[in-house]
């Protein structure tokens, strides 16, 4: 039986990356088949050639046993190819409808393919449970809503091999598991789905083979039912990987950084931050849990000086920081407090500059890169050749735009900035979103050898096992205050995740009466 | 009084036909996601060939065919610029502008040498005004006939066709395959290159579109509402069509009500010059001139609803290196 499709020693390079090298690939009809690579290994790459983005500049590609000429988006559609992007291709004031119809009208006029078109849909709605509204406007929907209009657009077009582009990157573990699913259901029908990610509980939870690629080759096949995460992550990084963190017990001692009562306000009045108290203390690691946008963000502006609060008060190298006396950004860090922000490209860089530019960002006035009137570019240069050495940064070059590295590289390049200025406390907001296995790994080990050298850190990240990871003390908000506190060693997922959805109280009441009716 | 609103009313018409005209050109450009402030230096570009081609053949439709290729023509440039060759969609407007105020008047003085005009268009060479049937007949029925043989009757073919394209426009934007493309790269080109559409191509149609359009409302400045070229006979109506596109929101309808709007203050302008109010004195035409770019501002500032643009308005198309 020929595979559903087949990849031929294809190659691609663009100027002097090779991105894809002598690639092969055979996916049988009718299997989800995992890609999995760390980011910057060369899967997107692969994908676009596929789907007609990109030219391979070697080899070729087979669909249904034929060989197929995919010089653009159109060929591969006509080859029964479709995609789901990760950034997600909709034209978000358009309705489902006009999005899903959008290049294949059936006619010059909308009004006679409009009625069929919408007829069709129903029809693929039911078959594989993708019910939506056809007329609600993109926009107004949520992101796992979005992502099936994506879907239905490749099916409506009539797709037999599906590509999805770290399709859970945005997606709630609710949606994400919905997700999976549909594609068990579209599997069932005959859909060969091909699935890219970095993420290892992904694939052993949904494929039926999965494919490693490491910087830009192929490196295993696998059956998913005879490989282990543990394997594969080895494979991706091409050495042993420790999903854990060492470190030592904490020695926590002065309190460095207090909070008391913290407030604020947004621009409509609603209070985003309810009177947070926390204390932070030399040599310890604080993780801040809990479901994105409960909080955590307007903490770390407020602690970090960029926006100030409305009410309480932070006690921190002697100074009392109030609503009536704040202190900015550039104060704050000039008492020696850094900040690595969860959005490193918004706020963490300019992605426009050269590496050695924008690892001086925030530290731009300091004696040691300023000459009398110019900038100190010989000095700014040597530092970042130091640092991109001392954190293993890739391609180590600091010429190079940051937006042409990769994530991990980037978060790399603004966490060596805040780290090597020595502070006394480092705020850290989501230290390895979108971040390959192996930058994560150095990225910890950097932050606990930090809180070993006596310096508080508050850690902010969504992600429960870093947070169960790295963290000495754990405190859990939710609705912009702290509903719970609890020492690390006593966490576990459960908990923590009771107490993110607020439910943890009620739990412990339930088994108390329970306990008592029994 | 109903005389004079009437009156006005006629006015207003005369005065919106090249505005409807270049805020359409404008509404096909930014909604595929060009910016046009170049609307100006085609009118003025095809005001210039039509007049000049006219007053050689004698003929307001060979003057017309030759206002819309000056006006196309500049369109391509605008889009070999910014299409294909991925630059500032401003700087490029603005510069066909600037070469166009030039030009026309060196071009004229070469050919013509009659100090930046062309000849005085008579006949044939003109389009002239079109009385429909029985409109002397019923002139003197009171409200209808002074509505129907003097606002209705009585203008030319061009300013019928302007207030036609509207609703054209508003059926080849919104009720065919091409304006669902051209809304959809406007908004996100990424998802029309995806979907195995060409962004250039339908950005190109586009502007051959808008071209069109102002080579009629260049055209309409010189061989209709006027008899001949004059220098800088635009008159900064680019600018004013380009006000009345963003206070019409980029949509059809509103778009025509802004420029009547906007024609309307024009005449009521001209009849305000050297009239007297009773207690506020003499108003300054200029105050009236500039309400239209006033409103705009408004707008924009938010105070006057909310004028959101087309999403990908003003950026090149790059594929990502993904």
């Amino acid at each position: 039986m020929p595979y559903a499709i087949e990849l031929r020693d294809i190659s691609k390079r663009f100027g002097a990356v090779q991105a894809n090298k002598d690639i092969c690939l055979q996916v049988p009809a009718g299997t989800i088949h995992g890609i999995i690579g760390e980011n910057g290994a060369g899967k997107s790459t692969l994908m676009s050639i596929i789907y007609g983005f990109y030219e391979a500049d070697t080899g070729h590609i087979e669909v249904d046993g034929k060989r197929v000429d995919i010089r653009s988006s159109q060929d591969a559609i006509n080859a029964g190819i479709g995609m789901v992007h990760q950034h997600f291709m909709l034209v978000e004031n358009f309705s489902v409808l006009e999005n899903v119809i959008l290049g294949a009208e059936g006619g010059a006029v909308l009004k006679n393919g409009i009625g069929a078109a919408r007829v069709e849909l129903q029809r693929l709605a039911h078959e594989y449970s993708l019910d939506i509204d056809v007329d609600a406007i993109v926009e107004e929907l949520p992101v796992g809503l979005q992502q099936r209009v994506e879907i239905l657009k490749a099916l409506y077009r009539g797709a037999r091999i599906l590509i999805l582009d770290e399709p859970t990157g945005v997606l709630t573990p609710q949606e994400a598991d919905h997700l999976f699913r549909i594609l068990k259901a579209l599997k069932d029908q005959g859909v060969t789905v091909l699935l890219i990610t970095h993420k290892l509980r992904e694939i052993m939870a949904s494929t039926d083979n999965v494919s490693v690629m490491r910087q830009g080759e192929m490196v295993a096949h696998r059956e998913t039912a005879n490989t282990s995460k543990e394997d594969l992550a080895e494979l991706m990084v091409g050495k042993k990987v420790r999903l854990t963190v060492d470190k030592d017990d904490a020695q926590p001692s002065e309190v460095l950084l207090s909070a008391q009562n913290l407030s604020q306000f947004d621009g409509q009045g609603v209070k985003r931050l309810k009177n947070v108290s926390l204390e932070l203390r030399a040599g310890e690691i604080l993780g801040i849990a809990g479901v994105s946008g409960n909080g955590q963000s307007e903490l770390l502006n407020v602690l970090s000086g960029i926006t100030p609060m409305d009410e309480g008060e932070i006690h921190f190298a002697g100074q009392v920081i109030t609503a009536k006396a704040p202190k900015d950004a550039a104060q704050m860090r000039d008492l020696k407090m850094a900040h690595v922000p969860e959005d490193r490209h918004k706020m963490g860089l300019v992605t426009g500059f050269e590496a050695y530019e924008a690892a001086v960002l925030g530290y731009h006035n300091s004696p040691v890169y300023n000459g009398k009137i110019l900038m100190n570019r010989k000095a700014m240069l040597d530092e970042c050749n130091e640092r991109m050495a001392a954190w293993d940064v890739r391609p180590p070059n600091p010429h190079l735009k940051t937006a042409n590295f990769s994530g991990g590289n980037q978060q790399k390049i603004v966490i060596a900035r805040e780290v090597e200025q020595n502070p006394e406390v480092l705020l850290i907001g989501q230290p390895t979103r979108g971040v390959d296995i192996g930058a994560i790994e150095n990225i910890h080990e950097q932050i606990v050898k930090l809180r070993d050298s006596g310096k508080a850190i508050l850690l902010v990240s969504v992600e429960l096992d870093e947070i169960m990871a790295l963290s000495d003390r754990i405190i859990v908000m939710f609705d912009g205050a702290v509903v719970g506190e609890l020492d690390a060693k006593d966490a576990d997922e459960r908990t923590l995740g009771l107490m993110m959805a607020n439910a943890y109280n009620e739990e412990q009441e339930g088994e108390e009466s329970a306990e008592v009716s029994a | 009084m109903f005389e004079t609103l009437i009156l006005m009313l006629d006015a207003t018409m005369r005065v919106s036909t090249p505005l409807i005209f270049a805020a359409l050109a404008g509404l096909y450009s930014e909604r595929a996601g060009i910016v046009d402030i170049g609307l100006e230096g085609k009118i003025l570009g095809s005001a210039f060939a039509a007049a000049a081609a006219a007053s050689v053949f004698g003929s307001a439709w060979i003057g017309l065919c030759f206002g819309i290729m000056a006006s196309v023509g500049l369109a391509m440039i605008h889009g070999f610029a910014c299409i294909t060759h991925r630059g500032d969609h401003i700087v490029s407007g603005v510069a066909i502008n600037t070469i166009v105020a030039g030009l026309t008047v060196t071009l004229s003085m070469h050919w013509f040498g009659m100090g930046g005009q062309t000849p005085a268009l008579v006949g044939d060479a003109r389009f002239l005004d079109i009385t429909f049937p029985f409109a002397d007949a019923i002139a003197s029925v009171p409200v209808i006939g002074p509505i129907y043989s003097n606002l209705l009757s009585g203008h030319n073919i061009l300013v019928y066709l302007a207030f036609a394209m509207v609703p054209v426009t508003y059926w080849v934007i919104y009720k065919t395959r091409f304006g669902l493309r051209l809304r959809a790269v406007g908004e996100n080109p990424h998802a029309v290159d995806t979907a195995g559409i060409s962004v250039s191509f339908i950005r190109y149609r586009a502007l051959i579109i808008c071209g069109i359009l102002c080579g009629l409302a260049g055209a309409y400045l010189s061989t209709a509402h006027n008899a001949g070229f004059l220098k800088d006979m635009s008159a900064g109506k680019g600018y004013m069509a380009l006000a009345a596109l963003i206070f019409g929101k980029w949509r059809p309808v509103p778009v025509l009500l802004a420029c009547l709007l906007f024609g309307f203050l024009d005449a009521v302008a001209v009849r305000m010059q050297g009239v007297v109010i009773p207690g506020i004195g003499e108003v300054p035409v200029q105050a009236i001139e500039v309400l239209p770019y006033v409103l705009t501002v408004l707008l924009l500032a938010g105070f006057i609803g909310k004028a959101v643009g087309p999403k990908a308005i003003g950026r090149p198309y790059v594929k990502e290196r993904a």
